[in-house]
């Protein structure tokens, strides 16, 4: 695929003596939202620390936008335009809201001004404003995060994971704990992200995104099963047989 | 808690309190420099004063680290020790001007923490406390060894600064009172840098990896680097109120350097209010001024301030500054 932002070969993650993930070469399109998804103990969490920075591969490479990005350190993956959310709520909780997002927009501009005031940047606090208002928490900015009800804290890192201005945002189960009314509602955050940008998200209940994403890819016992628009995943036979089981 | 921490953006609520504590915040410098030019006037005597002003600015130095970034070290004894040695080296064996030879000591101070630094924020948690324990304690025998210069056990003694001569003016070292509002000057100016730097955007890095280390290498930071960065301004910070001490005492005694006294750090932190501005001056001076109340009545005093030490761990864990400025906070929402 020539316009793949992200791209991955062969690659592979072994913990001790138990392999991980094996062999994974896919190429995530440019643009919309691609989904990752697989049963349990699939490798889809490995799979998303891997093309995160979160940790380095075994073996394989992974290359952004044609660049191998294989083994850099995890900040500048951020830095190049990949900014993540985590699975677990990931927040600094006894900063205020309006600060978390602050902070993170920093890192884009300024991480070793020791004397100036913080306010001497009011670019940066404008952008925290507006990604604060854009995930729907305006009138928090002064809660601490740790107050925050789980959803909104789930929104919060989101708007932490946009200031980093990303070319690419990756989501690892953006819904998970949530109730439906939020899991809507982060939804309807999803879709509004994936028109500015390219977003791969990793997600349990498939359900969810086959209305939602482009693309999906299945992972299954730390290989990849299948790729392909929904379409096509909704009529793979092997996917059915390992994946939707019952149901289908 | 954070908002005596994040003074420009402080919280609390919109009553009295809240108020009250915002303008607070914005002040601290002014109003930290208020109280410590008044204190000598209300302290049991001057040289316990001068003690108080000396240890309060080793243990701010120590909490940017502690309190601010998250990392307890158990080692910064080390750069009080480096500060005070360098400093009387420079006097007693060099013949320097008190200034030059401030300087030199914290010079030296940075030097060591610089590379105990690159050694040690590899490791997390317990690792980074037994290392930085373990590289001061090799910093410790080093000087201790180095009798020549240092004078062994017998530390360093003749550190003779009778006045500060400054060519217009020569201001009496010997009096007490002068000295303290010398000294005062010295740990005005770093209590005014301390409070830009917490101010900056660095200091928003710092507190960033305290809150969640993973989650501001995910941001984009060098987390390792930063840490670097903090742990040598640390050093640095501690290595002048070293250099100050050795000026006030005329002599650097080798337990400056001991890692009793990088306890005596976590001790003043933790008493006065670790996640506060003004705090370690706090605990500084509850820490001495017990010390030397109970150091008259009995020989084991030692054991009466780590019961205290418990008890306050125990019931008031954010410290008696940190207990007040929560109370305000209350009071205001």
């Amino acid at each position: 695929m020539s316009g793949a932002i992200l791209r991955t070969e062969g690659l592979g993650k072994r913990f001790g003596g138990f392999r991980a993930l094996d062999g994974v070469s896919v190429a995530f399109p440019e643009g919309g939202v691609t989904a990752i998804i697989g049963p349990n103990g699939a490798g889809k969490s490995t799979f998303f620390n891997l093309i995160s920075g979160a940790m380095p591969p075994s073996e394989g490479r992974i290359l952004f936008q044609g660049q191998d990005i294989t083994g850099l350190a995890p900040h500048r993956f951020t830095r190049l335009g990949i900014a993540k959310s985590f699975q677990i709520t990931n927040v600094f909780p006894d900063l205020t809201v309006f600060e978390n997002v602050r902070v993170a927009a920093q890192a884009r501009r300024v991480r070793f001004d020791l004397l100036r005031d913080r306010a001497a940047y009011p670019d940066l606090a404008r952008k925290a404003e507006a990604l604060i208002a854009e995930v729907g928490l305006a009138g928090r900015e002064e809660r601490l995060a740790r107050e925050l009800a789980h959803g909104e804290q789930r929104a919060l890192e989101i708007a932490m994971a946009l200031a980093a201005d990303p070319i690419l945002l990756l989501l690892d189960e953006p819904t998970a704990g949530m109730s439906p009314e939020e899991t809507r509602t982060m939804m309807d955050l999803v879709r509004r992200l994936a028109a500015e940008r390219t977003l791969i998200l990793v997600e349990h209940k498939m359900k969810l995104v086959m209305d939602l994403c482009r693309r999906l890819i299945v992972l299954h016992q730390g290989a990849l099963l299948a790729e392909g628009t929904p379409d096509e995943i909704r009529a793979n036979a092997e996917v059915r047989r390992v994946y939707l089981g019952k149901s289908a | 808690m954070s908002g005596a921490l994040t003074a420009p953006a402080a919280r609390g609520g919109t009553g009295r309190g809240g108020r009250l504590l915002r303008q607070a915040a914005r002040h601290r410098v002014g109003l930290t420099l208020a109280v410590l030019a008044l204190f000598p006037f209300v302290a049991p005597y001057e040289a316990l004063a001068v003690n108080i002003l000396v240890l309060g600015l080793y243990a701010l130095g120590f909490n940017l680290l502690f309190g601010y970034t998250g990392l307890l070290s158990f080692g910064h004894a080390a750069f009080l020790g480096a500060g005070a040695y360098g400093t009387g080296i420079a006097i007693v064996h060099g013949g320097l001007h008190p200034l030059p030879a401030i300087a030199a000591g914290v010079v030296l101070a940075t030097l060591i923490a610089a590379v105990m630094g690159f050694l040690a924020i590899r490791t997390r948690g317990i690792y980074f406390a037994m290392t930085t324990l373990a590289l001061s304690m090799c910093v410790y025998y080093a000087f201790y060894q180095m009798e020549p210069l240092t004078g062994g056990e017998n530390g360093l003694r003749g550190i003779n600064v009778p006045a500060l001569n400054l060519g217009l003016v020569s201001l009496p070292l010997i009096d007490p009172l002068v000295k303290y509002y010398v000294i005062l000057v010295f740990v005005g100016t770093a209590v005014w840098l301390f409070s830009r730097l917490l101010a900056s955007p660095f200091g928003a890095v710092l507190e960033a990896i305290r809150e969640n280390e993973n989650r501001a290498r995910a941001c984009g930071y060098d987390v390792a680097r930063t840490k670097l960065v903090a742990f040598v301004i640390s050093g640095a910070v501690c290595g002048l109120a070293g250099a100050l001490n050795a000026i006030h005492l005329s002599i650097v005694p080798i337990e400056t350097m001991h890692y009793a006294m990088s306890g005596e750090a976590v001790m003043m932190a933790l008493l006065g209010g670790m996640r506060t501005f003004f705090g370690p001056f706090v605990g500084a001076a509850t820490f001495l001024v017990l010390q030397d109340g109970l150091a008259t009545l009995t020989s084991h005093w030692q054991l009466f301030t780590g019961a205290i030490f418990i008890a306050f761990v125990l019931f008031l864990p954010s410290g008696i500054w940190g207990e007040v400025v929560a109370r305000l906070k209350r009071a205001g929402s």
